[in-house]
């Protein structure tokens, strides 16, 4: 019964979404107001029948209905309840119903936080959105759709979620990622409102700008947490594998950076308008691409969803509407007329330029990577995959040169900056990035020009980063008082770099100093990585709610002193029997130990897998910074401000002295 | 006028980036990726599933174009195929030799009984030991071996009536009429 009535109020999100997706509209052109009045309702009517059916799926999970076919595959009467929760999202469909959900939830978010939009506005960007939901509604009521039931042959228990994913990293990754990927669902809609009655001014770049920072965010988030899941639990040691659903996820992520830094550009200068609203719909286009990649199994992948040609089909006719109907309307709409704002050589605006061709370079090659074998194929030149050399020496080097661009353009000024005065201005951040750099290769004994590179690069955004917020905190009652004068978008601002060159820096430390052994050891044996000890002193046995484990215990010593005692698993799965390696890890914030149990090689002997991962912790880290940043700054004040309707933006004027007048040319 | 041409750039790769795509969709990525393809079957020595004492070795493909079908009781998707494999064995006349993986055998037995057994032989890998030298992903799959016991086709995933008329059947009717 249940089932059937998520089902149910599927097919009327569906009927719901196809109002949304066209009465506004209709409004909207035809300046019938009461007709755009349907939208916010229509939003809301859509979310709560997705949340329902959602909650009914959830229901059947946490109640082992194993008559749906959907739990049958992916739950056990004995996985332990948190893990009966986010199995929910642990296959296709329902990670696909989840995905609808979040769409419907950022729809309703629109509604409930563009008050202050004109109505034609946000009757046009509420449709949009509802079209989208449109088409993924059908695609699961079509494909894939979560309720379908095993009638008459009930099995007698489930087939039990992937070991793989009966972690917390699986709880919380997807939720976040999808956060993301759908985020960009909003900047995308905006950017079609603003191409259909043709105003792409700056207001349009002001009112996009939170939500696609809010959806960059989760983004960061997901990714972070996607990596951080692959390196404890795939029980490797790795934290990047470029794998194509990786990538997948990078791409958008890449052409997000580089959208929430020219909507900056946008709303400030009213500038570079006709690529700011293609790098709206290409982010969005991307996120879709990704989906499509996870779900249509053209690619080969740790992640991907069993492979259903249909729904490939399916989606990629969904994807072809979305997008080519996008880029068609951009190609006829969007402005060619040459703004007539002058910026100069060193403006920032140019840096700014200089840092989307990188980020957009950086993402092309990403795509070029991953899709590559998909084309080579299609030329009948056979199937083959690009791994982690191409992208070492591609990708490395523009997020380098991104680091650099990043440490000068903080100083640069709107309009045009002084040459010699940036030249003066960037000695010393570069004197004191050069020395903190070598300081950290000699602590790390050893110098290797990608280690130098990169740690330089990162050093540099930082050193600037934090110049920048000295100079600007200068103050005559003091340097709490100026600091405190800043606004919370410019301490967003200084998050998300100093997080870039977190990040950077641990990506740097951990490729170049990482240690990694691949030994044999018995009960009793001893290793050693540089000056610490790992002695294997013990084999035992334990029981899990669903699993038998068998566990080594591994004490690693300094210098005789004990620093930590490790218990890295092999875990045999009853229902599913794979068998899942633990690793047993000792994170810390300079170092994490880690150690993998591998196969038994002999009587009582293992192949044993020892790591040192200097700095791994930062890489997450340096992302858990830019998604505070980007919350902070969407947190500032200029966005709780009342906008005077259809104000053309009349940039709020950032304390700090900042030289910002608008010049509105178009 | 050139600038609005330039503006068509986008849409025009995505639509050139939307074919490639196209062509990729149901061709199975995992497909080629049997490096066996040509090879003969790994060498291996496997218990029988009804008889523990009778040992199996890779002679048992000779002579005889066969399927070897991949699959465990604690696999879903077997469950959904095996009336297929009866169907198969019994209407078809294909040569089945099954290949019960990482499982236990008094399951399997009690799920051969219940469900009918298609396989003219059943060989027992509870340590997936050739299921390894084979490079299997996960059950269920089958590989079509000719009579020489040259692996000739690998298919991953769940045999229907519609896999077997479009895919695996002109294989085996290939190599049966070579043989």
């Amino acid at each position: 019964m249940y089932p059937e009535l998520g089902q149910f109020s599927l097919i009327l999100a569906l009927l719901l979404a196809g109002l949304l997706a066209t009465v506004p509209l209709v409004g909207a052109i035809s300046g019938r107001e009461q007709l755009q009045a349907f939208a916010r309702p229509l939003a809301s009517g859509l979310f709560v029948f997705v949340a329902i059916a959602f909650g009914l799926l959830t229901h059947a999970f946490v109640t082992d209905d194993f008559s749906v076919a959907y739990v049958a595959n992916n739950s056990n009467s004995l996985l332990p309840w948190y893990y009966k929760f986010s199995a929910v999202w642990g296959g296709h469909e329902g990670s696909l119903l989840l995905w609808i959900l979040m769409l419907t939830g950022w729809t309703l978010a629109v509604a409930v936080f563009s008050r202050r939009l004109p109505t034609v506005m946000i009757a046009q960007v509420l449709s949009v959105m509802g079209m989208v939901s449109v088409g993924f509604l059908l695609f699961i009521l079509i494909t894939s759709n979560p309720f379908d039931r095993l009638l008459p042959n009930v099995p007698a228990d489930g087939a039990d979620l992937n070991p793989l994913l009966q972690d917390f990293g699986l709880i919380v990754h997807p939720p976040m990622l999808y956060m993301g990927y759908v985020g960009f669902s909003v900047a995308f809609a905006f950017a079609i409102a603003a191409l259909i009655n043709g105003r792409l001014d700056a207001a349009w770049a002001r009112w996009s700008r939170p939500w696609t920072t809010v959806a960059w965010s989760f983004l960061s988030v997901g990714i972070a947490l996607g990596s951080w899941w692959a390196y404890y639990e795939l029980g490797w040691g790795g934290w990047w594998f470029w794998d194509p659903v990786e990538n997948a996820s990078l791409l958008p992520w890449l052409a997000g950076t580089a959208l929430v830094h020219s909507l900056a550009v946008t709303e400030k200068r009213g500038v570079f308008k006709s690529w700011t609203v293609l790098l709206a719909i290409v982010t969005f286009a991307l996120s879709l691409l990704g989906t499509f990649l996870v779900r249509s199994g053209v690619l080969t992948s740790v992640h991907a969803f069993a492979s259903d040609p249909t729904r490939g089909a399916f989606l990629l006719g969904l994807l072809a509407i979305t997008i080519v109907s996008s880029l068609a309307l951009y190609a006829f709409r969007a402005p060619v007329v040459h703004t007539r704002s002058r910026y100069g050589a060193l403006s920032r605006e140019i840096f700014l330029l200089l840092n989307n061709v990188l980020l957009v370079a950086a993402m092309l090659l990403v795509l070029v990577g991953t899709l590559y074998p998909l084309v080579l194929d299609y030329l009948g030149a056979g199937r083959l995959s690009i791994g982690e050399p191409f992208y070492n020496v591609t990708f490395s080097p523009l997020a380098i040169a991104v680091g650099f661009l990043l440490g000068a353009g903080i100083f640069s000024r709107w309009k045009r900056t002084d040459g010699g005065w940036l030249g003066r201005k960037l000695l010393w951040p570069a004197a004191i990035s050069l020395v903190l750099t070598c300081a950290t290769l000699v602590v790390y004994g050893g110098f290797s020009p990608w280690a130098f590179a990169g740690l330089l690069s990162a050093c540099w955004v930082a050193v600037a980063t934090f110049l920048d917020l000295w100079d600007k905190s200068a103050s005559r009652h003091g340097r709490w008082h100026g600091l405190k004068r800043q606004s919370r978008s410019y301490y967003g601002m200084v998050l998300g770099h100093l997080g870039v060159a977190i990040t950077m820096a641990g990506a740097t430390v951990v490729s170049n100093y990482g240690v990694e052994r691949d030994v044999r050891m018995s009960p009793g044996d001893t290793a050693e990585i540089g000056d610490l000890r790992f002695t294997f002193s013990e084999v035992g046995q334990r029981q899990g709610a669903n699993f038998v484990a068998q566990y080594g215990r591994f004490d690693i010593t300094r210098d005789g002193r004990l620093i930590a005692t490790l218990y890295p698993e092999k875990r045999q799965y009853r229902v599913q029997r794979n068998v899942m390696t633990e690793a047993g890890i000792d994170a810390g914030l300079t170092r994490d130990l880690f150690v993998a149990l591998g196969e038994r090689v002999g009587d009582d002997a293992w192949a044993v897998r020892l790591q040192y991962k200097p700095l791994i912790r930062w890489l997450w880290l340096g992302a858990l910074f830019m998604a505070v940043g980007g919350a902070l700054a969407i947190a500032d004040r200029r966005y709780r401000i009342k906008v005077r309707s259809g104000a053309t933006a009349k940039a709020a004027r950032r304390p700090g002295g900042q030289d910002e007048g608008v010049a509105e040319a178009v | 006028m050139m600038r609005r041409v330039l503006m068509f750039i986008p849409v025009l790769l995505a639509v050139a980036l939307g074919i490639v795509l196209f062509a990729g969709i149901g061709k199975d990525p995992t497909q080629l990726e049997s490096a066996l393809i040509g090879k003969p079957v790994p060498v291996f020595s496997l218990a029988d599933l009804q008889d523990p004492d009778r040992v199996h070795h890779d002679d048992v493909f000779q002579g005889e174009v066969s399927l070897l079908n991949v699959w465990g009781t604690w696999c879903p998707s077997c469950r959904d195929e095996h009336d297929d494999l009866v169907w198969l064995a019994r209407d078809e006349g294909v040569r089945i030799v099954g290949l019960n993986y990482k499982d236990n055998r008094d399951l399997a037995l009690e799920w051969l009984d219940k469900l009918g057994n298609p396989y003219a032989l059943s060989l027992y890998d509870p340590q997936g030991r050739l299921g390894f030298d084979l490079g299997v992903y996960g059950a269920p799959e089958t590989y079509v071996i000719d009579a020489d016991g040259i692996v000739r086709y690998r298919h991953v995933g769940v045999i229907t009536p519609r896999v077997w008329q479009e895919t695996l059947r002109p294989v085996v009717d290939q190599y049966a009429k070579e043989g």
